[in-house]
């Protein structure tokens, strides 16, 4: 069905809006035609001339990429698509720039249903990117097209809390605890939230093996929660800015995020004993690059981020590395945690949807009075 | 079908020398009026009539249980309330700005006249970021407030305190004009046939205000009902207690059910529509009482 489209706009933030391009490559010198003598406007012709025809013999057509990412991956994607470009220029003598757009994950994975030329999408969560295939702008199949289910990184969910952890937060059963106030997103509108919703189940019914446990278990940690942000950097922002709350569930390269960008001397982090395997997966966007004859250059794109150099990027931002040898290199810097997966526990990413996000589903449940 | 005011009444009409009666007295009457409804097409019907046709597409059922979810319930009335309370708000003290900055002279008037259109330039996101970092437990007014344990945001009242803000500027905007077309003389010529003070505001003064301040008060109403980006920073969003209308329509699309969102759209536009049109009938109704 056609969508409806309701156009509100959530703002990123102090961030650029959403969607916005970003160009990685500043390649882009505008000529300045003030004034020029003809003799001048002459001979820059010819020698635009002659580095017009050279540049047709050396090189094919530069190509240009876009990237619609979710939103802390900001950093990660600066830093890969700088070195992408350099291998690729040196692989193939041809120039590629690469965009990229920023947001929310639903809401990006939205905005390229409908209509936004995405050529490659890397976003939070599987079931973000079975939404565009089922509007099959993406083969069905992509999860299996490229290794460890399409995701060249990952990640876990830790807590944040501040400087000396005044309320002894250890693990999850910390959060549940009367009087301990808990910051963490929305899962209806956020990505990384419904991955900090999944740990906390996760953590409970490995603990007891059942799951009636476990959904008191959340209800009891939402009940700690006074404010449901709609993104994970807004509830970072309120954890860290409005001083709001006693720990912060996050992302583990956001906590590390907060840790750089606030200093070591306000905020720790604390890794709980057992988490998730947050693994945020990539993918091309099958009938944008057709369309755009970009298929074998995003391909590229997207195996490059599993080669040890980019591995290495992965794990300079705080990433999980995929690759073992990237992964012990930087292993001091990643703490040791009992990672279950959501295959585990939950299945695919559409039923763990299903069963717990949709309406009725188990987190409207424990908020019904 | 379509006349405009500048026409005879019935009776002369009927006296005109020739049939042509239908064609206007102001030239260009066709012109601006194919303007008028291209645009109004444009920018108004065709957008909020794909909303419709979209909605329509829904089984009634489902219609019918998306909106009278509880939740969905639950966030249409604390919008309408809190929307109503800060166009309360507003009527009360945009009249008082407005009734400051015309009948008053004093340094620093212009400055303040212009602050008051801020609320209409500054991305509203920007302004619920402000409060919540002001209003927070750290914030300079959070602070303050914590000590009678207070706390204003995360909360109905903060989503009050953002859509004050956002709807402030219309009633001043509409009531400054009339109230500036009102010469002091009129009240003075009430008081020295014996008017209070009160007499003369109440018998006077409001009657001549009263649509102007009807006008902006629905206006900054209308506005508060839609509002996203200032609240959603302020309210602190939980489901039953502050979760707002839009708010609803997000998080559906967030879960790709366009026609969950379509449906809590089209009912919220329908209750706006309706009451609207009720504030409308009402400021006739009040301007013809008057006259």
């Amino acid at each position: 069905m056609a969508p409806v489209t309701v156009s509100i706009s959530e703002p990123a933030f102090f961030l650029p809006v959403f969607n916005q391009y970003e160009e990685t490559n500043k390649g882009n010198h505008i000529m300045n035609f003030t004034r020029f003598t003809r003799s001048q406007v002459t001979a820059g012709l010819l020698l635009f001339s002659g580095f017009f025809a050279s540049a047709v013999q050396a090189a094919p057509a530069n190509v240009t990429l876009l990237n619609v990412s979710y939103d802390p991956t900001r950093e990660l994607y600066q830093a890969e698509n700088a070195a992408f470009t350099s291998y690729w220029k040196q692989k193939t003598g041809q120039t590629v720039t690469i965009n990229q757009s920023h947001g929310g994950s639903g809401k990006q994975a939205r905005a390229v249903i409908d209509g936004l030329e995405a050529d490659v999408v890397t976003l939070a969560l599987a079931y973000d990117i079975d939404a565009i295939a089922d509007s099959k702008l993406i083969a069905t199949n992509w999860q299996q097209r490229l290794p460890q289910n399409s995701t060249p990184y990952t990640s876990t969910i830790v807590f944040v809390v501040r400087k000396g952890n005044p309320k002894h937060i250890r693990s999850w059963d910390d959060l549940v605890k009367p009087g301990t106030s808990v910051i963490t997103p929305n899962p209806k509108t956020s990505g990384g939230a419904r991955w900090n919703y999944l740990a906390a189940w996760g953590y409970k019914q490995k603990q007891t093996g059942s799951a009636t446990q476990a959904k008191a278990f959340v209800k009891a940690l939402y009940k700690n929660v006074p404010v449901l942000d709609t993104g994970a950097r807004g509830s970072t922002l309120t954890f860290t800015q409005r001083g709001l709350g006693d720990v912060l569930i996050a992302w583990e390269n956001e906590a590390h995020l907060v840790i750089r960008e606030f200093g070591a001397d306000k905020f720790e982090i604390v890794a709980p004993p057992v988490s998730i395997l947050a693994e945020p997966p990539v993918a091309i966007v099958d009938r944008n690059v057709d369309r755009h004859g970009t298929r074998k250059v995003a391909e590229a794109y997207l195996n490059y981020l599993y080669t040890p150099q980019a591995q290495e990027i992965i794990a300079r931002n705080s990433y999980r590395p995929r690759n073992i040898t990237v992964f012990r290199k930087y292993a001091s810097s990643f703490p040791n945690i009992r990672l279950f997966t959501i295959r585990e526990l939950f299945g695919t990413w559409r039923q763990a949807q299903k069963t717990h996000f949709s309406d009725g589903g188990t987190f409207d449940q424990i908020y019904a009075p | 079908m379509f006349r405009a005011s500048p026409l005879p009444d019935k009776q002369t009409r009927t006296m005109l020398p020739f049939k042509r009666n239908r064609r206007q007295i102001l030239p260009g009457f066709g012109l601006s009026m194919g303007y008028t409804v291209f645009y109004l097409s444009a920018i108004v019907i065709v957008p909020l009539a794909t909303l419709v046709a979209g909605s329509f597409r829904i089984a009634p059922d489902l219609f019918v249980n998306t909106v009278t979810s509880p939740r969905v319930l639950a966030s249409y009335r604390l919008s309408l309330s809190t929307a109503l309370i800060a166009a309360m708000f507003n009527a009360f003290f945009g009249f008082l700005t407005a009734w400051t900055l015309v009948r008053y002279r004093f340094p620093g008037r212009k400055v303040l006249d212009a602050l008051v259109d801020l609320p209409f330039a500054l991305p509203t996101a920007v302004a619920g970021i402000c409060f919540a970092t002001l209003y927070s437990p750290v914030g300079w007014v959070g602070q303050f407030l914590g000590r009678f344990d207070i706390q204003l945001i995360n909360a109905p009242s903060g989503i009050v305190i953002a859509l004050i803000f956002i709807g402030f500027p219309f009633v001043v905007r509409t009531v400054q004009p009339v109230l500036a077309e009102l010469e002091p003389e009129i009240e003075e010529a009430a008081h020295s046939l014996g008017a209070s003070r009160w007499q003369a505001f109440r018998r006077i003064l409001l009657p001549h205000i009263f649509p102007a301040l009807l006008t902006g008060v629905t206006l900054s109403f209308a506005r508060a009902i839609g509002e996203y980006g200032s609240v959603i920073f302020i309210a602190g969003n939980l489901p039953f207690r502050t979760e707002i209308a839009p708010l609803m329509i997000m998080s559906k699309l967030d879960q790709f059910d366009y026609d969950g969102a379509a449906a809590v759209a089209l009912v919220l536009l329908l209750i706006s529509f309706s009451m609207l049109l009720v504030l409308n009938s009402v400021q006739r109704w009040q301007e013809k009482a008057y006259r």
